[in-house]
């Protein structure tokens, strides 16, 4: 168990971050530029750190795939950001956050680190705004907010449906500064291919020049992975097409643990799947559900008709219609958290009430929202008796502005009207909880290499809430990391620059070199994707948002047949000496299909159901999960042997003193 | 659905390059206009041909990297989207689409489709921000309210994506439309107010280091950037340039 | 400081230059329509105009302004072609602008062609050449129209330097920093009103006289 210390401050858990801080060690100024750190991924979470260790002094290398750091899929991140402000005097407070964070996510997470992220959560903020972040405000001047799924306040900043772009932006922006500076060094269109550990330490990276292919060294004294999630293991899910699990991977391959690799988070409003050659996913704000309202047919024959194209949505009547949110869950109805919401219309489709020719959708209706705000549109303008079409007419202008952006995307991609028809949505995958594993000051268990926003585990347990990723990322690139990295680094003031001669460097680009060249060499027969879609396929089917004993070791096996499959079949042509984009992909794949099977294991050894987890075996008569907290409350993390099937698992159990363990129910 | 590409076909930086013909067939109205591609980079994949580069991602019309100039247009004939929102419905079977890359000196190609847009990034690091560091310590996000209407505009300029088919639908290649999209959120907000002055002066400097040409008022920009950024911001940009201009001491 | 050699100053000179040969244009066409009402009126404005010491002051302030307005825009136009080294083989830009945004330079140059034609034929003649014995500038204003060429040559680039205002009015008040909602339709109105007097108004002087007599 010596692998695994938290390293969680003593003390109450409000003054722990504070203690923590007063008490830990901190690099001074001029030694700060002697001081080189690796930031890999500059999405909220990379860019807000490499901007804030420049600040700070440090020597920042940034790399990113894309072609600029703005192009990070934080970027495409709708709904909002939370913070714990109460600027709507709704009650809330930085233990209501923290509370409503680790009940959300089921139980799983660490208390230590979710309360400091309430915590700094205000200053984020503080900080957005002072940047030129444009918020949305009121006419009064002052900052609007919603609300999200899984609470009961208003605690969701917010710019229209691009809020993670105006972060990102914001990020991008405080990075723009220090590399004018010369503070941060950045290098675009580059991979991270390799860590470079010497003598125990997280010592630097080896990277690919996306453009000229060439094979670079970079060293460092500290390296920070901040490259995402690994949603695209399923293929389809809303994450970009080129978000990817290798620098996380590399980095548990080479001893960093990795958590509850089996914790996804499958968000239940995107569009449906509409046929084979679909490459991705796209989400629908879950701020629709404020106003939206999800239902199937309530008789199979009309679910039937609908999907054989004879009859239409508008034609159902109100009581052949089935709001299963608001039937099962009518304390939270339509607003219940994504995991609950996922699961309940997955099980509405394999009951045979799917309604698009798929069978793989439900509606998202907003006629009751319309009529609604038509309603009291009109009696704001003093309309008398208004007919039903002005009251449609009105409300739709209340609903467009409201959501307008969101709408126009809706009908771009399907080609129906989503004001006349109900709008077809189904679940996918979306974000990952699980990551690279991480203590109280988010190091990994390799010394110097530390994991922040989505790569690491730490903060949402099983099940994210809504606006609470922008709200980590930005956490701990600006408010955490930047403090506790000091603490290691104060031990390398004297250790001057590490050089890329030595051995361990050769050692590293030499296996780099090797794959790669095997990739070109192989002449298959079978392009990346093909193997790339098959993994999601059997993902989807077997470790999506129901898991079950058989159809995990299933999966497994499946996983390692087709693993021994792409290595003998897939076909990279062009050069390794040049931009060569299947080459990329390849080198992406490979480490999905070793990824892949790890959350297949995690998923078979939890029993028990807890947040985005579902296992068949362990649920109630009515279809609820069944957590089970005398056996499992605790992080799961694996320890990589040579063959991810035969990873060690180690657990570190979680402490509750704050708060109490209870059955979630939104009923 | 039946089609033939023209497509742009170049090596690497500095080579030559040319168009090049591919037929495709069984295409859906349904696809995404990358999604169409990528049924041809497989195609030619499978074929041991190698696949047509070209820059992309989020494929959700945010993140700004697909690129591509259809059928004589930037990000193709709809409007008010980008290339990966582009749907295949908006062709007829039997078309001939030509696709190229964003033509400008200071946007090289790095290989077939694939331009390097690191000119954007460098205008940014020449003034688009506000010099705050990250602290605890800032104001109250709510000490200074900010008229609605003022927030509103700057949000509008702020939703620029970066992606760059204002420089390639302009005819003088001209950048305008995105620094003054950054030039004016920031201008309107009192948080940017404060180095108002430089940021236009050092932001236009590096646009014109970069070789983009000059604006001359066509307005095709706004017509055809995804995001509808509007002309009003190189208005206000010229405004901002001037004053500093006239009342910089240097 | 190179404010004025920055894309954005270079632009300004632009602005300001154009507008103020907008402002000439509407006296030259004022003191022109002179010739409709009488041979008199317009000899006696032809003679105050070439004698007030003021307005000969502004003459040079004037080709100042036509040097400059055509020389930044001759050297706008090798800079926006240098931007742009390798062009579309497929290119639609008139599903996004209008044909007189784009063709600023073409319409511009054929107008200069067009000036150094009409300073020859009256500026020069009237300023430096020698009056035929008994003619007025009225006489000299009216009798090249009797040439049918001359009047073509005359209304075809007005018609040219119509195009060439519609852009350019209204662009001159977006380059200056003048763009609002409420009041810029209002000014692109302004200018195509403007634009549509100029080039009728002086084509309706030359076909005036080319077929007066």
């Amino acid at each position: 168990m010596s692998k695994l210390n938290a390293r969680i401050p003593e003390g109450p858990i409000d003054k722990k971050w504070t203690n923590h801080k007063n008490n830990i060690r901190l690099v001074n100024p001029a030694n700060k530029r002697l001081i080189d750190v690796i930031v890999v991924g500059t999405g909220l979470a990379g860019g807000s750190a490499a901007a804030s260790l420049a600040e700070m002094g440090y020597n920042v290398k940034a790399f990113c795939f894309q072609d600029s750091p703005r192009r990070a899929h934080s970027i495409a991140a709708q709904g909002g950001i939370n913070a714990a402000k109460n600027y709507q005097n709704d009650g809330d407070s930085v233990y209501r956050l923290f509370y409503d964070t680790v009940k959300g996510g089921d139980y799983r997470s660490r208390e230590a680190n979710v309360y400091r992220l309430a915590e700094v959560s205000a200053n984020i903020i503080d900080q957005c705004v002072a940047q030129g972040v444009p918020f949305a405000r009121e006419y009064g001047g002052l900052l609007d907010n919603r609300s999200f799924g899984g609470v009961q306040v208003s605690r969701t900043f917010y710019a229209k449906g691009q809020t993670g772009q105006q972060l990102l932006l914001g990020a991008y922006s405080a990075m723009s500064r220090q590399i004018g500076l010369g503070r941060i060094k950045m290098y675009n269109r580059h991979e991270m291919l390799e860590l470079v550990v010497v003598n125990g330490k997280a010592r630097g990276i080896i990277a690919r020049d996306l453009v000229t292919g060439e094979i670079e060294r970079h060293s460092a004294h500290a390296v920070v992975i901040a490259s995402g999630g690994y949603g695209n293991v399923f293929f389809l899910s809303t994450n970009a097409m080129g978000s990817n699990a290798t620098a996380s991977w590399k980095v548990h391959k080479k001893g960093a643990l990795f958590a509850n690799p089996c914790f996804t988070q499958i968000h239940p409003t995107c569009i449906p799947v509409s046929g084979d050659h679909q490459s991705k996913l796209t989400l629908m704000s879950e701020s629709l559900r404020n106003d939206g309202r999800i239902w199937v047919p309530a008789k199979k024959e009309d679910a039937e008709a609908i999907r054989a194209g004879k009859l239409k949505p508008t034609q159902i009547p109100e009581e052949d219609r089935d709001y299963y949110l608001e039937r099962r869950y009518p304390a939270f109805g339509n607003l219940v958290p994504r995991d609950v919401a996922s699961r309940a219309a997955k099980e509405r489709c394999d009951a045979g009430y799917g309604v698009n020719a798929t069978g793989e959708a439900v509606y998202l209706d907003f006629a009751s929202a319309i009529e609604r705000y038509g309603r009291e549109k009109a009696n704001v303008e003093g309309i008398q008796n208004p007919s039903l079409e002005k009251i449609k007419e009105l409300g739709k202008k209340v609903v467009e502005a409201k959501y307008g952006n969101l709408f126009q995307m809706y009908e771009k991609i399907v080609d129906q009207n989503p004001y006349e028809t109900p709008m077809m949505i189904y679940p996918a995958v979306h974000y990952t909880m699980g990551g690279v594993w991480v203590d109280y000051n988010l190091m990994t268990t390799i010394p110097g290499c530390y994991a922040i926003g989505e790569a690491n585990f730490s903060d949402h347990g099983a099940n994210r809430l809504g606006a609470s990723a922008l709200m980590q990322g930005l956490a701990d690139g600006y408010f955490v990391l930047p403090y506790t990295i000091g603490d290691y680094l104060a031990d390398d003031i004297r250790t001057g620059a590490i050089p890329t001669d030595l051995p361990e460097f050769d050692e590293a680009e030499k296996a780099v070199v090797e794959q790669l060249q095997k990739f070109i060499a192989n002449k298959g027969s079978k392009p990346v994707d093909y193997f790339h879609k098959k993994l999601g396929k059997i993902m989807w089917n077997e470790v999506g948002m129901a898991r079950n004993e058989s159809g995990l070791k299933k999966a497994i096996q499946e996983i390692r047949e087709l693993r021994d499959e792409f290595h003998k079949e897939v076909m990279v042509p062009g050069e390794l000496n040049g931009f060569n984009q299947e080459l990329e992909k390849a080198w992406r794949v490979a480490d999905f299909l070793e990824l892949g099977e790890l959350m297949a294991l995690d998923a078979l050894s939890r029993t028990e159901s807890c947040g985005g987890h579902f296992r068949e075996e362990s649920q109630t008569e009515e279809g609820e999960a069944v957590r089970n907290d005398a056996e499992f409350t605790f992080v799961s993390a694996w320890e990589f042997t040579g063959d991810p099937g035969k990873a060690i698992l180690h657990k570190e159990e979680l402490v509750y003193e704050n708060i109490e363990l209870k059955t979630r129910s939104y009923k | 659905m039946k089609l033939t590409l023209k497509i742009w076909r170049q090596a690497g930086p500095g080579k030559a390059g040319k168009m090049e013909t591919y037929p495709i067939d069984g295409i859906s109205p349904d696809m995404s206009f990358l999604e169409m591609l990528d049924v041809l980079n497989n195609k030619l994949v499978t074929e041991g041909q190698e696949p047509v580069a070209f820059d992309h991602d989020c494929r959700e019309g945010i993140c700004g990297a697909c690129s591509l100039y259809i059928n004589g247009e930037a990000h193709g004939p709809d409007r008010g989207v980008t290339t990966c929102q582009l749907h295949m419905r908006k062709f007829k079977d039997g078309d001939t689409i030509y696709i190229e890359p964003w033509r400008a000196k200071a946007f090289p190609v790095i290989k077939d489709l694939v331009v390097d847009r690191g000119a954007f990034d460098r205008i940014m690091a020449a003034g688009g921000f506000v010099s705050v560091n990250t602290s605890g310590n800032t104001l109250d996000a709510n000490s200074i309210p900010i008229p609605k209407d003022d927030a509103d505009k700057a949000f509008d300029a702020a939703t620029c994506i970066g992606c760059g088919a204002c420089v390639a639908s302009c005819k003088n290649s001209s950048a305008m439309l995105f620094v003054s999209a950054k030039v004016s959120q920031l201008a309107l907000l009192p948080q940017g107010r404060v180095e108002a002055q430089r940021r236009v002066l050092n932001m236009v400097e590096q646009m014109d280091k970069e070789g983009f040409g000059n604006c001359t008022n066509t307005g095709a920009c706004e017509v055809e950037c995804p995001k509808g950024i509007s002309l009003e911001n190189i208005a206000r940009m010229n405004r901002e340039y001037i004053k500093a201009g006239l009342l910089s001491e240097s | 400081m190179g404010f004025f050699t920055s894309s954005i100053g270079r632009k300004i000179v632009m602005s300001l230059t154009g507008l103020f040969l907008i402002t000439f244009l509407i006296v030259h066409l004022g003191v022109n329509l002179l010739t409709l009402v009488s041979a008199e009126l317009f000899n006696e404005a032809s003679h105050f105009m070439a004698t007030n010491p003021l307005i000969q002051a502004m003459q040079y302030v004037l080709a100042l302004g036509f040097v400059l307005h055509i020389s930044q825009g001759i050297i706008l136009q090798i800079r926006n072609k240098q931007a742009r080294p390798q062009n579309y083989a497929m290119n639609k830009p008139a599903t996004n602008s209008s044909w007189s945004s784009r063709s600023m330079i073409l319409t511009g140059l054929l107008i200069l062609l067009f000036l150094i034609l009409h300073l020859k034929d009256y500026f020069w003649v009237m300023k430096f050449g020698e009056m035929p014995a008994g003619q007025t500038d009225y006489d000299l204003v009216t009798g090249l129209f009797q040439n049918k060429l001359y009047t073509l040559i005359y209304v075809a680039s007005f018609i040219l330097l119509g195009f060439h205002l519609d852009h350019g009015f209204q662009s001159a008040f977006q380059s200056a920093g003048v763009n609002h909602r409420k009041y810029t339709p209002m000014i692109r109105k302004i200018g195509r009103v403007y634009s549509l007097l100029m080039a009728l108004g002086f084509s309706l002087i030359a076909l005036y006289f080319s077929f007066a007599n």
